[in-house]
């Protein structure tokens, strides 16, 4: 790099200066670009969309209808309502189970013992297998002469026979919890395990010489410390859970009898598959809702924190 | 980390694929000009449908040298979502096929173009073989398919079943008590349904049942409202009764896949199509009986109109895509399709070239039903959504929804897409 | 954004923290318990490869016993040549590889770009383009998936028939539109930013006396540095595109462009064939495995790095 004489220092500055805001304008462009492209002008046709009685392929221009999408996702679209409480109650079962699984797991393979690496990495490993392979799997695993009850009705000595898991409106749910559950745990393990490490030893030091035992040590230190990567173990788990579609698009299409039917699949059957884009639209602004309503939840008691 | 080797040579490698896979494209019509056709078809399931559309495409491609059908296949499950998506584009393929009922609403749409075909060739087809929409011929199929009941001779006689006929079939009490003492004599089910599939089966083997109760899926006489058709008393009746086929145990909420539960012997009655007969004959020889469906009140129904082909509006090649369509519906592949997948031959001159189908046939008797009891699904666009708003209902039904809340949630959402879309014009 | 100030990737490494190991007589309960939680995340997958090289009755077969984890019996590579045999397998993989890594280098390079802009850069708007990028990680995908098919489907590309440009309306199946939605990300961006940030500005200020523009400082000052958070954001992003599902099931539909797990799922809607089925399975996970498997560290270190936001 040679070394180049500038003229004089005021000018060269007002210069430097416009070189250094036309180049930062041209290296944020292109993410900017593809960002307005691709989130900007989608999340502005979903608003528009939702208004109208569009529908993906139709000689008839789309029409504006007001709120009446909104209406019938509430009034008159009982598979949406029912949609809705699945969502929630997946979201339910899965957030808790799986943090607080999640913090166990952590806390297991925090400690220095000789393997504990290996663990990790088998805990980890069906984060990286994909939800549809793992969709499949457990499809066929469920099945009423499947795997599942093979083991239980062996395990049971044959007291226990299972049924055809996916195919009871009883079970489907609970069935694909216990698969969402053992896929993401691994996930949030990693986050824990991350916050965990954040907190200096010489607390724990420190409590040991108070003569603290093990439980006092993780109630008064590490939960403590931990404040801020349950927040985001939480939301996170939260939003992922309110969006679940391919579980159920793979293994139950939404049944039997609603049982596993969720916001975004019922978005996705009414505005792609059935074509009524508009409607859809209007349910995807709601799914955003929710989002929206967990994330300011989010930053409140994050602000609390800090 | 400063540097990175490895980032070059995946650069390379980036490089190296990207290039062969666009060469992969290209390399299809290399050489002369023919111009490329494409086609979709639904059939990826199954091998003998596409070994003869294959055998269908290489004549016509090496009877001409302008034009070049390419096809590609999809899961049925799946080939909704791959329709839609490619009309949204306006890039469906030139040559696509579709099941009968859902052809109105391409048709209305304006993605799909009339055949324009000669009626004397159109003429010699099963009337619901053709597909018709505001007076024009929009799709036409090599087949039609006919439901019937599948049975063993020596079943029903030893359990003192009556073998029902065309002229005398089961009354509804008659087939009830059948499937009664079918399931006391040690099956584990009576009766197959085939529910384990989803999707356009459901309306295809059910609605005939709701229609020959007396009930409907939209009122016919002016399209514009399903109310009374489908949840009035004679729909009640139907939808209770199919209801008590499962709390009864005479069929099973989740048969084994692949329709086997007959061919096993776990069910003495399979409701199946005569796409399945070869197998049935092949384990059951001479036992086999394919009957005709119960009479349950207003005579026996059985679905119409099936998979057709039709011409997507924006193909390029509209002519080769034509050519293509009227070479295929010679009688020798018409026959080829029966022969190969048992379905029932459109024309009679390709039924006669068939061993199944001739007048001394084993399967002659299917093309009487296909003739007397085929009733065809609502023409109107609005079906796609009748289509998947009575699959859900009646598997709700199935899996014990209250009967009456079911019909009545069904007829709403039909009405309100109706609403919605003006009736469609009609 | 609790911990700007710290560069993400440190905090797992680091053994410090660890609590102090149990006694000798408390092992043995927890290395069972560890053992026995393997157990049950191991055993799919294990099922898995396992009955990829059996036969349909032998896998029922085994299902009453421990032979269902076993490699015995009538083993043979049947499976996967049926794979190959019904369906172009190799070429949804290539597609998978091809539009995963272009989109991560796509990604690396632009957001990579944007971030440095953002954190080292002073220029008039860039409180505001930084408020803008963050703002739009509220934004699901999943909001804006529906929407996005009627959109890019009205979309031109320049496409080339030998020599001549040829403009083309939609990019329903394609490449790019597998790609191109999802090479910029707000996340991403963040992550360059606040990794960008932790570096020194004095280094820029030596480049710049030397005389070299804002392009080669980002390409011989800082992009050297940054090892680690390009790491992470190639990790975050390669899982997410391979394992996509929810879109390409909407927009691709021609073979020569679909890619693993649409390819997998049609499959698995054929006739039920699950000894081939579970093989197609592990075909597509393998690579993922043995990635995952290389770069362990690697990949902790990126998800405790995504999990330092908030």
């Amino acid at each position: 790099m040679t070394a180049r004489p500038g003229t004089s220092p005021g000018r060269s500055r007002t210069h430097a200066r416009a070189i250094e805001r036309r180049s930062a304008w041209a290296f944020v462009t292109p993410a900017l670009f593809l960002l307005m492209l691709f989130l900007g002008v989608p999340a502005l046709l979903a608003l528009g969309l939702s208004f109208t009685n569009a529908r993906l392929i139709s000689p008839n221009a789309p029409e504006f209808t007001g709120l009446e999408n909104y209406v019938r996702a509430f009034t008159s679209d009982p598979v949406f309502l029912r949609s809705l409480l699945n969502t929630f109650y997946f979201a339910a079962v899965v957030v808790p189970v799986q943090a607080g699984l999640g913090l166990a797991l952590a806390l297991l393979v925090n400690q220095r013992i000789r393997g504990v690496n290996i663990f990790r990495t088998v805990f980890f490993l069906p984060v990286v297998t994909s939800m549809v392979v793992v969709s499949i799997l457990w499809t066929f695993m469920y099945q009423e002469d499947g795997l599942i009850n093979s083991m239980l009705s062996r395990m049971t000595g044959g007291l226990v026979e299972g049924t055809a898991w996916l195919q009871q409106p009883s079970t489907a749910m609970p069935a694909i919890i216990i698969l969402s559950v053992w896929q993401g745990v691994g996930f949030h393990m990693v986050i824990w395990l991350a916050g965990l490490q954040t907190i200096p030893a010489e607390l724990y030091e420190a409590a040991t010489v108070d003569g603290a035992g093990a439980w006092q040590r993780f109630r008064n230190v590490t939960w403590p410390g931990l404040r801020p990567t349950l927040v985001f173990v939480l939301v996170t788990i939260t939003i992922a859970a309110f969006g679940l579609f391919v579980q159920i698009d793979v293994m139950t299409r939404g049944g039997p009898l609603d049982s596993t039917t969720t916001i975004i699949f019922h978005a996705v059957r009414k505005g792609f598959r059935e074509q009524e884009v508009g409607y859809g639209a209007a349910l995807s602004l709601i799914f955003f809702v929710l989002v929206l309503i967990v994330s300011l939840i989010q930053r409140r008691l994050t602000r609390e924190n800090t | 980390m400063t540097r990175t080797p490895w980032l070059t040579s995946l650069g390379v490698a980036l490089a190296v694929l990207a290039a062969t896979t666009t060469g992969c494209s290209a390399g299809g019509r290399a050489g002369a000009e023919r111009v490329e056709v494409s086609m979709w078809s639904h059939s990826a399931g199954n091998p003998a449908e596409i070994e003869v559309i294959n055998r269908i495409i290489a004549d016509f491609n090496a009877s001409q040298d302008r034009y070049t059908v390419k096809p590609e296949f999809f899961p049925q499950a799946a080939y909704n979502d791959a329709i839609v998506a490619a009309a949204t584009a306006g890039d469906l393929p030139c040559l696509l096929d579709m099941d009968g009922p859902v052809m109105p609403n391409w048709a209305w749409a304006r993605v799909i173009a009339p055949l324009d075909l000669p009626e004397s060739l159109t003429d010699q087809f099963l009337p619901s073989t053709v597909g018709r929409w505001n007076g024009r011929i929009y799709s036409i199929g090599y087949w039609d398919a006919a439901l019937a009941m599948f049975a063993r001779r020596s079943v029903l006689e030893s359990n003192g079943v009556r073998v029902p006929t065309m002229d005398r079939p089961w009354t509804k009490d008659e087939f009830d008590a059948a499937l009664v003492t079918l399931k006391n004599a040690g099956f584990e089910h009576a009766i197959d349904l085939g529910n384990y599939d989803t999707g356009e089966w459901w309306p295809y083997a059910y609605s005939p049942m709701l229609q020959s109760f007396g009930g409907d899926l939209i009122d016919r006489g002016t399209y514009r409202t399903a109310q009374g058709a489908l949840n009035g008393p004679r729909a009640v009746a139907f939808a209770q009764w199919f209801q008590s086929l499962f709390t009864r145990g005479l069929a099973s909420k989740s048969p084994t896949p692949d329709r086997q539960d007959f061919l096993l012997g776990n069910v003495a009655i399979a409701w199946n199509g005569n796409w399945s007969a070869p197998d049935a004959i092949e384990k059951y020889g001479e036992d086999l009986l394919l009957l005709p469906p119960p009479d349950f009140g207003e005579g026996p129904k059985i679905g119409g109109a099936s998979w057709q082909w039709g011409l997507s509006a924006n193909c390029p090649s509209l002519d080769g895509a034509r050519r293509y369509i009227a070479f295929s519906l010679k009688p020798e592949y018409v026959a080829a399709f029966s022969e190969e997948t048992g379905l029932i031959p459109a024309t009679d001159a390709a039924a006669a070239l068939t061993e199944e189908y001739g007048p001394d046939g084993r399967l002659h008797e299917l093309v009487g039903f296909s003739r007397e009891y085929a009733v065809i699904r609502p023409p109107t666009p609005a079906y796609s959504v009748i289509s998947s708003v009575f699959e859900k209902t009646m598997q709700d039904v199935m899996n014990g929804a209250d009967v009456q809340t079911s019909l009545d949630s069904a007829v709403d959402q039909i009405d309100f897409n109706l609403e919605s879309n003006d009736n469609y014009g009609l | 954004m609790a911990t700007i100030d710290q560069a993400p990737g440190a905090a797992v490494t680091a053994s410090r923290t660890r609590e102090a190991g149990p006694r000798a007589s408390g092992r043995v309960p927890l290395y069972l318990l560890l053992v026995l939680l393997s157990l049950f995340f191991l055993f799919p997958v294990v099922f898995m490869l396992v009955s990829s090289l059996k036969p349909d009755d032998q896998i029922f077969q085994d299902l009453g016993s421990g032979a269902a984890f076993l490699p015995v019996g009538e083993l043979s590579l049947d499976n996967y040549a049926g794979v190959f045999d019904r369906v172009p397998a190799i070429r949804f993989l290539l597609n998978s590889v091809f539009v995963t890594v272009v989109t991560v280098l796509l990604g690396l390079f632009v957001n990579s770009l944007a971030g440095f802009a953002l954190s080292r850069m002073e220029w008039r708007g860039r409180k505001l383009i930084l408020a803008l990028v963050i703002a739009t990680l509220i934004i699901p995908f999943e909001t804006v998936a529906l929407p996005m098919v009627y959109w890019v489907a009205k979309l031109p590309w320049l496409e080339f028939e030998g020599l001549r440009p040829v403009i083309e309306q939609g990019w329903l199946n394609s490449y790019q539109v597998q790609i191109l939605p999802f090479v910029a990300n707000a996340f991403s961006i963040f992550l360059f930013a606040q990794y960008f940030g932790s570096i020194p500005r004095s280094l820029d200020e030596a480049a710049r006396v030397d005389g070299c523009g804002w392009f080669r400082i980002y390409r011989k000052v800082v992009v050297p540095l940054s090892g680690p958070v390009f790491a992470t954001v190639a990790i975050l992003t390669f899982l997410p595109v391979w394992n996509s599902y929810l879109w390409p099931l909407m927009v691709v539909q021609e073979e020569s462009k679909r890619p693993v797990m649409i390819g997998v799922q049609y499959f698995n809607q054929l006739t039920p064939a699950w000894g081939e089925t579970m093989a197609y399975s592990t075909l597509i996970t393998i690579p993922v495995l043995v990635v995952f498997l290389s770069f362990q560290r690697a990949f902790v270190r990126s998800i405790a790095a995504s999990g330092v936001k908030g």
